[in-house]
């Protein structure tokens, strides 16, 4: 399928991933701050966090998720903020969008592959 | 005991304090006027004493007088109505009211201002009923209760006034939006049972500044005369977009 710019379907597009990330965020993270609650009780140290989620598939695959929706979700939603904010329109917007898209991505697969 | 003398309209001692917006689309400011204060006195009737015995070059625009036509709205408190159904008593502010052309629309002189963004957005929005056949020898049978129908009817009263388009933030961040009443308008058609190009409709709205634009602020709704909620009927496009670009009909 063509996506176009002006016809509007990447809009579509866009609307549509930032709802179903919205979506995946939402569980998330409840998942997080439930786990941050009960991970601070006895105190926080980079022992006990490394402890839980080494070797951990399932805490690697949570927040790998966790990253890939929040990059999408957040870059879509500064598109359009500065879309509206700031009258930044045209490709230019796109590729920023896209850069802080590409760059959460490698900053949270970084996280989450020193975390497991 | 004699029936008391009825009070004269005129004869009241109240003064009204109005200000009201004087100026051209390149410059303006508010100019002040008092207006004698009258039982059931409308926002128009206000502005049309003014033009009639104050200022007789003041600009505004008026039809029907009551409520049918919509070219009356102006925006009276910082708030977009018809003037000739708001009365004094219900927005006057410590004597006070301030009457003001709609925003989000070029200002021709003074009250008036030019409408034709806003209809020509009614065009690029492409609202026109598209028959299903040109064979019109039978009546549509159209189902009342339907889900269908029960959502175009729901917004079918919009009567064009503007009022929900000087409302709305959305258009005033992106002049291009399309705007409340001609998304609203898509609406009734694409859920009209009779109109033979629904997909159609969507692809219109489904533009840059089409259906996805709104944030659903809900001023649209607030505001409107006529109590629509054209905030719900650019929620149900963005759902039924949503689902043609999943089945590839866009």
């Amino acid at each position: 399928m063509k996506l176009g710019v002006r016809d509007g379907r990447l809009e579509v597009w866009l609307f549509i991933v930032q709802r179903l990330t919205a979506m995946v965020l939402g569980p998330l993270v409840i998942v997080h701050l439930a786990t941050m609650i009960y991970a601070i009780q006895g105190g926080l140290s980079a022992v006990e966090i490394m402890g839980r989620t080494q070797g951990s598939l399932v805490w690697g695959l949570v927040y790998g998720l966790f990253v890939t929706a929040a990059a999408f979700h957040g870059a879509i939603g500064l598109r359009q903020i500065a879309r509206e904010a700031l009258q930044w329109r045209g490709m230019t917007v796109n590729v920023a969008a896209l850069i802080f898209c590409l760059g959460i991505l490698c900053l949270g697969y970084q996280a989450v592959w020193a975390l497991v | 005991m004699s029936e008391p003398e009825p009070q004269s309209e005129t004869q009241s001692n109240r003064m009204l304090t109005v200000d009201i917006w004087r100026g051209d689309a390149e410059d303006g400011a508010f100019q002040t006027y008092e207006v004698p204060q009258m039982e059931s006195q409308t926002v128009l009737d206000v502005v049309t004493y003014i033009q009639r015995k104050l200022d007789p070059s003041l600009s505004y625009r008026f039809s029907c007088r009551v409520g049918m036509c919509g070219s009356c709205a102006m925006t009276v408190n910082g708030k977009p109505r018809w003037t000739c159904r708001s009365h004094v008593d219900s927005v006057v502010e410590n004597g006070r009211i301030q009457v003001a052309p709609l925003r989000n629309m070029p200002v021709i002189k003074d009250l008036a201002t030019d409408m034709s963004v806003f209809f020509d957005k009614w065009q690029k929005s492409k609202s026109q009923f598209v028959p299903t056949d040109g064979d019109a020898s039978e009546f549509a049978v159209v189902d009342p209760t339907s889900k269908e129908r029960k959502a175009a009817s729901a917004g079918i009263e919009c009567i064009g006034c503007g009022v929900c388009y000087a409302a709305c933030d959305v258009v005033e961040w992106n002049p291009d939006y399309l705007g409340p009443a001609a998304l609203n308008r898509a609406w009734t058609l694409v859920n009209d049972s009779r109109d033979g190009d629904a997909e159609g409709h969507l692809r219109a709205v489904a533009t840059d500044a089409g259906c996805h634009a709104c944030h659903s602020h809900q001023s649209c709704a607030r505001n409107c005369p006529t109590s629509l909620n054209p905030t719900a009927s650019i929620a149900g496009l963005k759902r039924k977009v949503f689902a043609a670009a999943l089945k590839g009909r866009l």
